[in-house]
């Protein structure tokens, strides 16, 4: 396990490297120069020859390629992230302090909520394979995981609007502040997420449990004449459970990535929104450290991934 | 569910369709037998391929043409799905935007898979350093959740068609390339590629004729999945405004424009783009499910 764990971790170095200059390379050298579109014509920001020469040097524009990017990862470790060219400058930590919060509770609820709906649905299925409800679940499955969450997002609204004049609140608001407020913000978009994530739960469980039920041992159990009840939740569940944990990770890239839109469409000022924004606004300090931060949880959602499916697997750790 | 029972003489031409299907030995029936709901599926798309190909026609409306009396009308006999805010027939434009879509999708899983297909073959084969290098570049692809590597792309690159296309692709390729490069993986190591090398083949030539056609069920498999994914990435880079630019009709375009303002949309401009969206994904999902029970069944866990 040992050993496992420590490469595991190793390899995480290659991959935040990779990442640091793959983001750079994209915001660097592509593009050009990133003041060129600060200065774009049509968002009525010229700048003239000199403003744009010292504000070059102010940002570190003009120095070697190498230089900025190693100034940007020593900024990062050092825990400043820089600035927004809009919203007056504000530091991009505070605009993280303040919009980090909402999204990570969505990101959170939407993981639980999945689970409350999948699994019970993924063991009906299996239990009762074949039947109605089996059918009527794997329908269900299948066109959940083909709807786009921001659409469930919008349709969400429009019912909620027209039917109870309600829409989630677009202001700030901290769980621990108002909590009333921070959960009508928070667990709509969550529901949405569940949607998604539920059905790709319920179907991996299912798989899983019907794959596991095949299996000599759960044989054995039923010939020694265990109920039903006691060869699934005893000798069944532990089993075909564990693989679909790792399930959570795939299902957070799922979230991070709808997060944007559908923060865009409930009008939820999370980070997905600040992102769309600041690419708006090519507020391109913001899109790098933005980008940036999206990068490494990910990583570290698959690492956490790794290990728990190495400690929970012997195979793995020993193959 | 395909059984029409309104009419009778419907319900024969189906039921005589499902017969022949069932009975004959064509590649079609045989998919029908092995995957009712892909084929299903397979003929719904060959029906939105058909409706892509000839929008011009089918459109009621010119979908670009904007009507001053009728704005935000809602959905009326003369309008099935009523006008968006600047007057433009919804149904038009869903047609219309199924073209785009597909286009889209078509050209950028090619692209993508295309490269990792020959990435995941070559690395595959060659393995050593090149494989390890090779590997490492997909983690790094791997590193991001594939919208927010698509919006990436897309701010150097800037908004367009060809934009889309070129990030969609980028978003496909680790997905194909690792999946290729363990089916290479495990070809290699067969006895026949042995025996190849044994008679004196050279590299390039077991890697082309020996190799690569044996990875190619599990790319036609992913390439199906991965169509849906595109259509679905499509859609949302448009609801951001990142997409497709005005005033070409795309499915995502319509629902984010009519966000507009601080007003809740009019349900009808959400609904219909939005149902479009989800039939032509469901439908690569279980042509794609389909192909793969029906060509590779043994791939049934690797790629849930």
């Amino acid at each position: 396990m040992q050993t496992y764990v420590i490469r595991r971790l190793l390899l995480t170095i290659p991959t935040l490297f990779g990442v640091t200059v793959f983001i750079f390379l994209i915001m660097r050298v592509l593009p050009g120069d990133p003041l060129a579109s600060t200065g774009d014509a049509q968002r009525m920001i010229i700048l003239t020859e000199e403003q744009a020469a010292a504000a070059r040097n102010a940002l570190g524009l003009d120095r070697p390629l190498h230089i900025q990017y190693l100034d940007w990862v020593a900024d990062i470790l050092r825990g400043d992230l820089g600035f927004s060219f809009f919203r007056t400058g504000e530091p991009i930590r505070e605009m993280l302090q303040r919009r980090a919060p909402v999204s990570a509770q969505i990101a959170f609820f939407g993981v639980i909520f999945s689970w409350i709906i999948g699994l019970p649905v993924g063991i009906i299925a299996a239990m009762r394979r074949n039947t109605v409800l089996d059918y009527v679940s794997r329908v269900g499955v299948t066109v959940g995981m083909a709807v786009p969450s921001f659409w469930i997002a919008l349709t969400l609204v429009i019912v909620t609007v027209i039917f109870f004049q309600w829409k989630p609140p677009i202001e700030v608001a901290f769980i621990w502040d108002d909590p009333w407020k921070s959960l009508q913000q928070t667990v709509p978009p969550a529901a949405v997420f569940a949607i998604g994530g539920g059905a790709l739960i319920a179907r991996m469980s299912r798989a899983t449990l019907l794959e596991v039920l095949n299996e000599d041992y759960i044989r054995t159990a039923r010939a020694k004449g265990l109920m039903n009840r006691a060869v699934l939740w005893r000798h069944a569940f532990k089993n075909a459970v564990l693989p679909v944990i790792t399930l959570s990770g795939l299902q957070l890239a799922g979230i991070l990535s709808g997060m944007v839109a559908v923060e865009r469409a409930l009008g939820i000022p999370g980070l997905g929104f600040a992102l769309i924004n600041a690419i708006d606004q090519r507020d391109w300090m913001v899109i790098q450290n933005l980008v940036l931060l999206f990068g490494v949880i990910y990583v570290f959602v698959n690492l956490a991934v790794d290990l728990t499916y190495a400690w929970i697997d012997p195979r793995i750790r020993y193959g | 569910m395909i059984e029409d029972q309104s009419s009778p003489g419907g319900r024969d031409v189906v039921t005589a369709v499902v017969g022949f299907c069932k009975t004959s030995g064509g590649p079609a029936a045989r998919f029908y037998r092995s995957s009712p709901s892909g084929a299903i599926a397979l003929a719904l798309l060959a029906i939105v391929v058909t409706i892509a190909l000839f929008a011009n026609q089918v459109a009621p409306y010119d979908a670009l043409h904007t009507d001053f009396t009728m704005l935000k009308a809602s959905p009326t006999a003369s309008h099935p799905m009523g006008t968006d805010l600047v007057g433009r027939d919804v149904l038009s434009r869903i047609i219309m935007g199924a073209r785009v879509s597909l286009l889209v999708a078509f050209v950028s899983v090619a692209m993508g898979v295309g490269v990792g297909f020959f990435w995941g073959v070559s690395t595959g084969y060659i393995g050593g350093r090149f494989d390890l290098l090779g590997q490492r570049l997909l983690d790094v692809l791997l590193s991001f959740p594939s919208l927010i590597l698509a919006l990436l792309l897309m701010v150097p690159l800037g908004r367009g068609l060809g934009t889309v296309v070129l990030a969609i692709a980028v978003i496909t390729v680790p997905g194909a390339a690792r999946l290729v490069r363990s089916t290479a993986l495990s070809v290699t190591q067969m006895a026949y590629v042995d025996g190849a090398r044994a008679i004196g083949a050279s590299s390039k030539r077991i890697m082309v004729r020996h190799v690569a056609p044996q990875c190619f069920a599990p790319m036609m498999i992913i390439a199906t999945i991965d169509l849906g994914g595109a259509i679905f990435t499509e859609a949302t880079l448009s609801f951001l405004g990142m997409g497709i630019p005005p005033p070409h009709p795309s499915w995502g375009r319509m629902m984010g424009a009519s966000l507009q303002g601080m007003f809740t949309p009019p349900w009808w401009l959400v609904i219909y783009p939005g149902v479009a969206v989800t039939i032509t994904v469901l439908c690569f999902n279980l042509v794609g499910d389909g192909l793969r029970d029906h060509l590779d069944p043994r791939l049934r866990g690797k790629l849930d």
